[in-house]
């Protein structure tokens, strides 16, 4: 039974996915996230020049053959720099969203197995933390902890993993329900085993939707911390961190700000048509 | 509805002590000592020993942190560490500024999305909806801290039909809230087609239709007016989400509210600033919701019976 239910929803998910991923957003979004990966990973091998060159004499220079994001005010080429800017947050996005789905999932399975107390104590906690509207409890904890990386991503996934536990924690109470839960149960299979073999199998369609999602969430929250200037520190690029240093050249050199914002923009907007595409694929009602 | 109330108000109470203890203990968490790292390395054992005095770090934590909620539920936030006034009064200065971007961000968004919610689904499935919703899904996208300065090049620098920042007149009013309502907009368009989808499938639009009103009528006079009440908690979630943003937008555009307040204080090391202004949006954020959990239980009665 256990089985037929976990096939059947690889199935509907591979249907689905097939089905809902042939749909022009979802394949741009697949491309958008591949070039990215693609371009962060390759970036020393693909650009003639390093982020860290300066070409004083040319600074602020605009778009060129040569330069095609042009230079910005050290004259560093920018468009390296939006490639490594792009390992930045693509390396936040992956460690917050597996940090926050990890912690999310455990609490979430632990909070709706067992119910009563525990759910309830986790609840009221789970209330509290979702009492500080978007990220103005990681805007805090930086602000406390000091701007760095290290404390983006921690302040990142002490508010992120809240999510991912009401979701897992939901499907719980709904799967626990099942009759191959209870008939496991009976066999005498342990509550570790339960929830990793039986239970949490039926939470990941939608857990991987959240965390797609969740990319789009944390790339985007690490550059507007970066941007207050509360996330990663210069030299170091960050899409945040040049769109907030190009302000002051706003009016004679424009580009500083616009193509790290446009990277930005596009790589969001990849993972929101990745994660609403999966989400398609996953939830039948809305693909009538 | 007065048993419900009382109880809805009472399961607030834990989560406003959650959150002004956690605020609390934000203080604790700065690295080393707090006294130390606000006046800096040059600052003499002295002034370290005089700031934690007046901060109250010399005292017990239980009796720090009784004094804190005694003086936070008396609106006492304590004292700014750069500029010597009570906190409370320095956010009270700034809180109509915030509020009016707020106000003025959730109009702008209200207005944006009802309409491209409303023909994405009525055209639904067609180039409209897919149109609609791209936009939608790209207004979520762009971030505001890039949106607002784009803005402010076109409108304020280039076209000069706007101020490029400050607070006065309701024309500096526009390109914050733009800024500001436009992710908001973008989430509602998407929420107000789909619960335009949900009614529009209800059977009472069927009667409607077959009785012979029209299919305008049906959706602007039926369907519409009962797809916004699942869009008011939305809204009002997304109250939250405006706060937040509004740091960001206040500090791009220069508008003196709290969120601008919050980023100055932080830049400072003025904790006790950085507590209060955090400490009040969370309990705006917290009343917002309890205001629309009680509006929806007036409502929609089902939410009280539960």
């Amino acid at each position: 039974m256990t089985l037929r239910l976990r096939s059947g929803l690889a199935l509907r998910l591979r249907s689905g996915l097939a089905l809902r991923l042939g749909s022009g957003q979802a394949r741009a979004g697949v491309a958008i996230v591949t070039l990215v990966f693609f371009g962060a990973l390759a970036a020393p091998w693909l650009l003639p020049w390093d982020a860290a060159t300066q070409d004083l004499p040319n600074r602020l220079q605009g778009p060129t053959w040569e330069h095609w994001f042009g230079l910005d005010e050290l004259g560093r080429d920018i468009l390296a720099r939006v490639l490594l800017g792009a390992r930045v947050s693509l390396l936040v996005g992956l460690v917050v969203v597996g940090v926050s789905s990890s912690v999310g999932m455990i609490v979430g399975a632990i909070s709706g197995y067992y119910g009563g107390r525990v759910d309830q104590l986790i609840g009221r906690f789970m209330d509290v933390l979702m009492a500080f509207p978007g990220m103005l409890l990681a805007i805090a904890l930086v602000a406390v902890l000091g701007p760095s990386l290290v404390n983006v991503v921690l302040a990142l996934a002490v508010i992120g993993w809240v999510g991912y536990a009401r979701l897992v924690r939901g499907q719980v109470l709904r799967a626990r329900e099942f009759e191959y839960v209870t008939a496991a149960r009976a066999l005498g299979a342990g509550t570790v085993r339960i929830l990793a073999r039986h239970v949490l199998p039926t939470a990941m369609p939608p857990l991987l939707v959240q965390a797609t999602l969740g990319m789009a969430g944390a790339i985007l929250s690490e550059a507007a911390l970066s941007f207050l200037g509360l996330g990663v520190q210069p030299p170091t690029p960050s899409w945040g961190t040049m769109i907030n240093g190009g302000r002051v050249h706003l009016l004679d050199a424009p580009h500083l700000t616009v193509f790290p914002g446009l990277f930005l923009a596009v790589v969001v907007l990849g993972f929101n048509f990745l994660g609403d595409g999966l989400r398609d694929a996953i939830d039948p009602r809305r693909q009538q | 509805m007065l048993r419900y109330l009382f109880r809805r108000i009472l399961l607030t109470i834990p989560v406003l002590l959650g959150v002004a203890t956690l605020v609390f203990s934000l203080i604790h968490l700065v690295p080393g000592d707090p006294a130390q790292a606000m006046l800096g390395d040059g600052a003499s054992p002295q002034d370290i020993a005089e700031l934690r005095v007046s901060l109250g770090l010399d005292r017990p934590l239980l009796d720090q942190y009784v004094t804190f909620l005694r003086q936070a539920v008396t609106g006492d936030l304590g004292t700014s560490f750069r500029t010597g006034q009570p906190v409370t009064s320095m956010i009270v200065e700034r809180l109509p500024a915030t509020a009016e971007l707020a106000f003025a961000a959730m109009f702008v968004a209200i207005l944006i999305a009802i309409p491209l919610g409303v023909v994405a689904a009525v055209w639904r499935g067609t180039a409209v909806d897919y149109g609609a919703m791209t936009f939608a899904l790209a207004g979520v996208s762009i971030p505001n801290f890039w949106l607002g300065p784009l803005l402010a090049i076109v409108f304020a620098v280039e076209l000069g039909w706007l101020p490029v920042s400050g607070r006065g007149t309701p024309a500096h009013l526009v390109l914050p809230a733009v800024s500001l309502g436009l992710a908001l907009a973008a989430i509602l368009a998407r929420m107000t087609r789909a619960s335009l989808l949900d009614e529009l499938r209800e059977l009472y639009v069927r009667a409607a239709r077959a009785r012979g009103v029209s299919r305008a009528f049906a959706i602007a006079g039926h369907a519409l007016r009962n797809s916004m009440v699942p869009l008011l908690t939305i809204v009002a979630l997304q109250f939250g989400a405006v706060l937040t943003g509004a740091v960001i937008t206040e500090t791009i555009f220069a508008w003196p509210g709290i969120g601008r307040l919050l980023i100055q204080s932080i830049g400072f090391r003025d904790y006790p600033m950085v507590q209060g202004c955090i400490l009040l949006i969370a309990a705006t954020y917290v009343t917002v919701n309890l205001v629309t959990d009680l509006m929806y239980g007036v409502l929609d009665p089902r939410i009280r019976l539960e």
